[in-house]
């Protein structure tokens, strides 16, 4: 018999404006559907990550079980549920970029900070992620996505670049 | 779900399987057809209950025209279609995914439970290859404890997600995810809250490799040196249909037998789990007689069986029939029924009663043949709308809450009038929350709601002394308009009425609410066998056969609140199992002579009684229950009974022997239950009271009441002795509940513990604060250790700060 739903408590008011606009576009039977843009709106709030908590307040602002955010944030690696660095950074190392030499561009990465794919830099400023799928730059391979921007034929010297800017 | 095509499509296609012409119902999937036809098709993810998921990919086969395999049961039948199963392209297929599948299976199967009846281990050896090419590390999982009820090898998981779905299509209870990604795709929580369905244990039989199994039969035998034999539940009135695997007469599981009809092939954990308590410490293991100085003594049968005699015909020619009562529990069979009323009524004394756990048997006289259901319980899945009054199957009976459910999810009005709002796994469509001071006047006003628009038809007598002032408000009328509106429409009672005070009122409510919506009418009955009671004579207003008695004894309330100078005592743990169990203890207590057929002996037993024989119980005796729908079910007695337990059917026997009364010569229990049945066979089942204008009862003073019912896992003897099913939440958060609003009220509201009084007894309980409760009733459970000395299920309580 929770006084206040958890919703209300963990999420903003602004938040649960943003994701009254996504369950708009639904029907009543389909609110599952705004489930990722409101996991991504939570984590967005919360330094690039969701907790349980967050979760749970998410599933509970929706309408549906808690289990299905879970599933969904576990299964999408655009969700983290670990806290992360202020930027992250997910090389992709799927078949095409690997024939162009992704191999290269994380060794350079996991040596110039200092961390290993998974981690994140002692001050917090970088994310490697672990990207297992192809992020639909094949094109353009080796290429990356940081913050959501797409880097595309990468060299080593240009992932400096891009790297140093981020503050 | 795809297994009702048939049910709802008349027409048909014809395809040909492995050289055979099939005609099928259009819309269904190839593996239906299949396996109507009793064509295997291998499948992990696929379960005609479940959705469809396709995931497993082991049921491809190759279908003409096609370019590549299909999956049987993804693929819709079509005319014409043409479709092999064992072709090569066919078996290199599913040796293909059989392959994969095994990639990642751990190759434990001599230290699985599963081994000897595991799906994937069958369908290795049908579809498989010899060895395997991958040579790579095979992952491992780590386990997740989802409670006490069953066990995770979590490595094991090959991923169908029939887990997941039954969880949340059956029982309505999302609690497993598939998480992750991939290779590292894992079933569990993912929070570790456990998975708490009451309908939880399924997960197990549905789990097609040895990732989930049972707890409590864990590493306790193996599937080969089992043998099954079938069994009834002995804990609702839905009387599942149930397979006993013993090793030598040893009961080692439970598992559900398909009934459509019943159970579909669904148990309940209670069903499932009970069983344990067949072996609790608690077992009487030989007959008890007290010596001389009134210290208790083992004794042999014959023995036991004289002194039981003697005490019996001692207290008759003493003090007169009149001054015997039989009291018998909820598990007790129609044919135990039947002997113990032939064995009382011989001995002069028309005081037999086996509902233990009503208050008002005012309306005996009026009533149908027996409190009966009054619906198949197949067609509780199609009501279009449904009347609950005091009732809660969730907890009291999950087959038929998991049907009501089902009927939700197709749009069907369920609605409950009770004593809170109800805990469910689908959506009310109407609810009033009702002190049970106010449950009369609440009922009356759904009824005077229903009247409201029934043209040429008057108010029956006394309506009004019923409503007692209540107005007729919205949600009565939108009560009434559901039930009247739908042709499928159902008005169903439950313990919350059985054991309400004034409960004959209430029937006689429910009976006037269905006939003015034109809805059928029943009862959900306590115990296993309550329609068996009536039929059995183990009422004393009705013989055997369910003829009215010439002359009526006492009811069960009348026996312990004036005290019999002798008391048989049936199956039953009086102190627990009555509507009054302090009443029903001091009645015992009192009593010179009290002798006791039980399978259990507790500390009180040896205080009241003068004679314990040791009786076997579920599993171990053969029997018959009818349940509320008035299907009789007859069950063997399958395992040895513990110690120098007999059957009590037999113990009856004899006993009726040792009394010299006459037509107690039985060799098997059958030729009881045939007799019996032959005095039921003009009986047609009626849970229907007859109108009576009731008359004003005093206003109810104000003050705290006590709603006592009994929880899911304290209904009766067994069940409370069943360790696994004792440590799941729904036994362990067990306390008093009062409304917030109330505990501000009594100066409660910071309270933890608080002293529940009622008459002279007091019991010491956590505090929860539960706003699901009418203000002013006081959620005190029945059935409980820590309940067993209080007083009535319902009736005025005080709460002190303790
Ligand atoms: S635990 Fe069993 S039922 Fe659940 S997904 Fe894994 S294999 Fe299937
Ligand atoms: S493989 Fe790298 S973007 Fe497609
Ligand atoms: S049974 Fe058809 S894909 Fe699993």
């Amino acid at each position: 018999m929770n006084e206040q739903r958890l919703s209300e408590r963990v999420l903003t008011q602004e938040q649960r404006k943003q994701i009254d606009h996504w369950l708009s576009k639904f029907p009543q039977e389909g609110k599952r559907s705004a489930l990722i843009p409101a996991l991504h709106i939570a984590q967005d709030g919360n330094g690039g990550y969701l907790t349980n908590e967050l979760m749970d307040a998410v599933a509970e602002y929706i309408g549906i079980e808690p289990t299905w955010a879970y599933e969904a944030a576990t299964f999408y690696s655009m969700f983290d549920t670990q806290p992360v660095g202020r930027h992250k950074v997910n090389i992709c190392t799927n078949i095409a970029c690997m024939l162009m030499g992704s191999d290269d561009i994380v060794a350079h990465c996991e040596k110039r900070l200092g961390i290993k794919l998974g981690e994140t830099t002692a001050d917090n400023r970088i994310t490697l992620k672990i990207e297992e799928e192809c992020l639909a730059g094949c094109a353009f391979g080796p290429m990356m996505v940081v913050d959501g921007h797409y880097h595309t034929q990468l060299t080593p010297e240009k992932v400096d670049e891009i790297l140093d800017n981020l503050e | 779900m795809t297994d009702n095509a048939e049910a709802t499509n008349p027409e048909t296609v014809t395809i040909e399987v492995d050289g055979r012409e099939l005609e099928v119902p259009k819309g269904s999937m190839l593996i239906e057809a299949t396996d109507n036809a009793d064509i295997h098709v291998p499948r992990f993810c696929y379960h005609r209950k479940l959705s469809v998921v396709a995931n497993c990919r082991m049921c491809l086969v190759d279908v003409e025209k096609a370019p590549k395999p299909l999956p049987a049961c993804a693929t819709p039948v079509a005319e014409g279609m043409k479709v092999r199963t064992r072709s090569e392209r066919a078996l290199k297929a599913q040796k293909g995914v059989m392959e994969f599948l095994l990639i990642n299976h751990p190759l434990d199967c001599p230290i699985c439970d599963q081994g000897g009846e595991c799906e994937l281990q069958d369908l290795a050896l049908g579809y498989g290859r010899g060895v395997s090419r991958f040579t790579e590390r095979k992952r491992a999982v780590e386990d997740e404890d989802l409670g006490p009820l069953i066990s995770t090898e979590m490595t094991r998981c090959i991923h169908c997600t029939r887990c997941v779905r039954f969880l949340e299509e059956v029982a309505g209870t999302r609690e497993l995810a598939a998480l992750n990604r991939g290779e590292h795709t894992e079933i569990g929580t993912y929070v570790g809250a456990g998975v708490h369905s009451e309908m939880s244990g399924n997960i197990i039989d549905l789990c097609p490799v040895g990732a989930l199994t049972s707890k409590p039969y864990r590493f306790s035998a193996r599937s080969w040196e089992m043998l099954s034999h079938p069994s009834v539940s002995a804990h609702d009135c839905v009387g599942s249909n149930l397979q006993i695997h013993h090793v030598r007469g040893a009961i080692k599981r439970i598992v559900p037998r398909d009934n459509e009809s019943v159970n579909e092939c669904w148990i309940a954990d209670r069903d499932r789990f009970a069983y344990e308590g067949v072996y609790s410490g608690e077992r009487l293991q030989a007959p008890m007689v007290r010596d001389d100085s009134g210290a208790w003594q083992e004794t042999d049968w014959e023995t036991a069986l004289e002194v039981a005699g003697e005490h019996l015909k001692g207290v008759v020619t003493r003090e007169g029939g009149d001054a015997l009562g039989t009291l018998v529990g909820p598990t007790a069979t129609i044919e135990e029924m039947y002997l113990a009323g032939r064995l009382t009524r011989g001995l002069g004394s028309a005081n037999i009663d086996a509902r233990l756990r009503e208050a008002d048997f005012s309306d005996q006289d009026r009533s149908g043949t027996f409190p009966a259901l009054g619906i198949e319980l197949e067609a509780l899945d199609g009501v279009e709308a449904a009347l609950l009054v005091g009732s809660e199957p969730r907890w009291d009976q999950p087959i038929v809450n998991h049907r009501l459910r089902k009927a939700a999810l197709q749009g069907g009005a369920i609605m409950s009038l009770n004593y809170r709002a109800q805990d469910l796994n689908y959506p009310l469509a109407a609810e009033r929350v009702a002190a049970p001071a106010d449950m009369v006047a609440e009922f009356a006003a759904v009824a005077a709601a229903l009247l409201e628009t029934a043209t040429g038809r008057q108010a029956p007598e006394g309506l009004d002394d019923l409503l007692a002032g209540a107005q007729v408000g919205e949600a009565h009328r939108a009560m009434a308009a559901r039930l009247r509106d739908n042709a499928r429409t159902a008005v169903l009672l439950g313990q919350g009425v059985q054991a309400h005070p004034r409960g004959a009122v209430l029937r006689m409510l429910g009976t006037l609410v269905a006939d003015l919506s034109d809805s059928r009418f029943g009862i959900l009955t306590d115990g296993p066998n309550q329609a068996g009671a009536w039929l059995a004579g183990a009422v004393p207003h009705r013989d055997a056969g369910g003829q009215p008695a010439s002359q009526p004894g006492l009811d069960a309330r009348a026996m312990t609140e004036a005290p019999r100078q002798g008391y048989l005592v049936l199956g039953a743990e009086p102190e627990r199992d009555c509507w009054d169990g302090a009443a029903a203890e001091a009645a015992l207590r009192q009593a010179a002579s009290v002798v006791c057929l039980t399978a259990f002996v507790t500390d009180a037993m040896r205080e009241y009684a003068q004679v314990l024989l040791p009786v076997g119980t579920f599993g171990e005796t053969a029997g018959t229950y009818v349940s509320a729908e008035g299907r009789w079910q007859s069950f063997p007695g399958v395992a040895q009974p513990v110690g120098e337990a007999r059957p009590a059917w037999k113990v009856l026997r004899v006993l009726g022997n040792v009394l010299e009364l006459d037509g107690f010569e039985y060799d098997a229990p059958d030729a009881i239950t045939d007799e019996l049945a032959e005095r039921c066979r003009e009986e047609t089942p009626s849970a229907r009271v007859e109108w009576l204008a009731p008359g004003r009862e005093a206003a109810a003073e104000d003050g705290l009441y006590r709603v006592g019912l009994v929880p899911i896992y304290g209904g009766d003897a067994l069940v409370r002795r069943a360790p696994a099913l004792q440590r799941t939440r729904h036994a362990t958060e067990q306390g008093v509940r009062i409304s917030a609003a109330t505990a501000q009220q009594q100066g409660l509201a910071d309270a933890d513990r608080v002293q529940v009084q009622q008459g002279g007894h007091s019991t010491v309980l956590p505090l929860i604060i539960d706003d699901a409760l009418a203000d002013g009733a006081v959620w005190v459970p029945a059935g409980l250790t820590a309940t067993a000395g209080l007083g009535p299920m319902f009736g005025p309580v005080a709460l002190a700060r303790a």
